[in-house]
């Protein structure tokens, strides 16, 4: 890795190897398992890293969720999910 | 979403807030194996115990993965394969892949020096998630002096080998007086090796490194100059390279949340089968240990006098009984608080409101004096 990934509508955002989400019953959520570290999600974050499966893009995973939550507005949902992304992306977490 | 920093295993690594749970429904995140206590090095801030264990006494296959299975049961995520030099067990491959079937997020805490490209690719096809390879410093002449042992050209080369295997790498780097002035090289050599992460781990004073302190301890100005490298690195190589950095003990206000509070994140298990709160926890030489060859690891985790001693806030003395801080730090490390006052029960001398405070005067007033020679770690120099 050379470079800091920016995310945008266009990427297609994925897990890296070292980082792997499964959902916990113990504690009834998704988590990502990563290096010395365990990000325990909330249902929200949870469905967003659902569809983060290297086939989409970001642009479709926001509007998946957009059909699915109808009454919040695109452009929150595209602001609140690039935030978050971006944020994994930033820690090495998420790749494109 | 909660950023659970907090499933260190390295002594140095820090820990972040801890959630706040109630302590019947504690679930550990993680359990550190250390699968053997030989190693070809001598670091003579090893954080194994000064009473090595001897090959004999080491857990057998079955039992290890009765452990990984009751780790599973148990709610654990993630098991770090350490020692020790854990590739030294004939049977890692088979544990790995006992784990990785079970579930779990497997990690191989090694010094590289005995891993070969086939074994490494044996590992990644058992399933390993992750390996963290250790460096003593850049420049292999001071490394292996560090060391006691010739070992850092091979390190380098295992690293690219991880890489090459496709396997994701953390660099860990303790760091003290005699190579933080190599710490920006240290960065620079992280990221040609495509690690994914650098531990810059600070030497912590228990066991071995506290018989060396003198010959760690870096002086405030070496201090400062490192963490102003640190912070200068993060925001250069933001999404290129992940630095974990600590202040070390002495020269912090606050203590360090050690494993995240006792008995509620982890939980380590001896060569021998011992299960520790902390890998340094044999230092309370008070405690009773139970063993996972007597007893089920949830029974021990759940009911054992030792991970009950100092679980939740109860046993607090003050000042942190009554410290907005006392489920963030969780009163600082017990060993530390222990070696350094003899009183298991006080504050962390850590933490700049310790009673005991002023034990840390000496040891940082005489930094950067003389060096002394290395204790180095072996059998019979504890």
């Amino acid at each position: 890795m050379s470079e800091r990934l920016i995310l945008d509508a266009a990427s297609v955002p994925r897990l890296p190897r070292h980082a792997k989400l499964r959902f916990d019953r113990a504690r009834d959520c998704w988590i990502i398992n990563a290096p010395e570290r365990v990000f325990e999600l909330d249902s929200i974050a949870g469905e967003v890293i659902q569809l983060v499966d290297g086939t989409r893009t970001l642009a479709t995973v926001v509007d998946e969720l957009a059909a699915k939550y109808d009454q919040a507005p695109r452009a929150d949902i595209e602001r609140d999910v690039t935030t978050m992304l971006q944020n994994l992306a930033d820690k090495g977490f998420v790749i494109a | 979403m909660t950023d659970q920093a907090d499933v260190s295993v390295s002594a140095p690594t820090e820990a972040a807030a801890a959630p706040s749970s109630s302590r019947s429904r504690l679930i550990p995140y993680a359990v550190l194996c250390e699968l053997t206590h030989r190693c070809p090095l001598q670091c003579p801030y090893c954080s194994n115990p000064l009473e090595l264990e001897r090959a004999s006494r080491e857990i057998d296959t079955d039992t290890w993965k009765s452990v990984l299975s009751q780790a599973v049961d148990m709610g654990i995520l993630q098991a770090h394969f350490s020692g020790g030099e854990p590739t030294v067990r004939k049977d890692l491959e088979t544990l790995v892949e006992h784990a990785a079937k079970a579930g779990l997020y497997t990690n191989l805490i090694t010094s590289g020096v005995l891993l070969t490209r086939t074994r490494l690719d044996r590992l990644r096809d058992a399933g390993l998630d992750h390996v963290q390879v250790s460096f003593q410093d850049t420049e292999a002449g001071n490394a292996d002096r560090i060391a006691g042992f010739r070992g850092h050209a091979k390190k380098q080369e295992t690293a690219r080998m991880v890489r090459a295997a496709d396997l994701p790498l953390t660099v860990n780097a303790v760091m003290h007086r005699q190579n933080l002035h190599h710490l920006e090289a240290m960065i620079a050599m992280a990221v040609e090796l495509d690690a994914e992460r650098l531990e810059v781990a600070q030497v912590q004073y228990y066991g071995w490194a506290l018989k060396n302190r003198q010959a760690f301890l870096p002086t405030r100005e070496q201090l400062d100059e490192a963490t102003r490298i640190v912070e200068e690195a993060r925001v250069r190589l933001k999404g290129i390279l992940a630095i974990d950095y600590v202040v070390p003990d002495y020269y912090a206000r606050r203590p360090k949340s050690c494993m995240g509070g006792w008995g509620r994140q982890f939980l380590n298990i001896t060569p021998a089968g011992k299960v520790l709160p902390c890998h340094a926890a044999e230092s309370l030489d008070f405690l009773e240990f139970e063993n996972v060859t007597e007893r089920p690891l949830a029974w021990i985790w759940e009911h054992s006098s030792a991970f009950n001693r100092f679980r939740g806030t109860d046993w607090m003395p003050e000042p942190c009984r009554s410290c907005d801080r006392r489920e963030i730090d969780w009163g600082g490390c017990r060993c530390q608080a222990f070696a350094l006052t003899g009183d298991p029960d006080t504050t962390d001398p850590a933490c700049e409101f310790a009673p005991h405070r002023q034990v840390l005067e000496m040891p940082v007033g005489e930094a950067g004096g003389e060096i002394p020679e290395f204790v180095y770690r072996r059998i019979g120099n504890g």
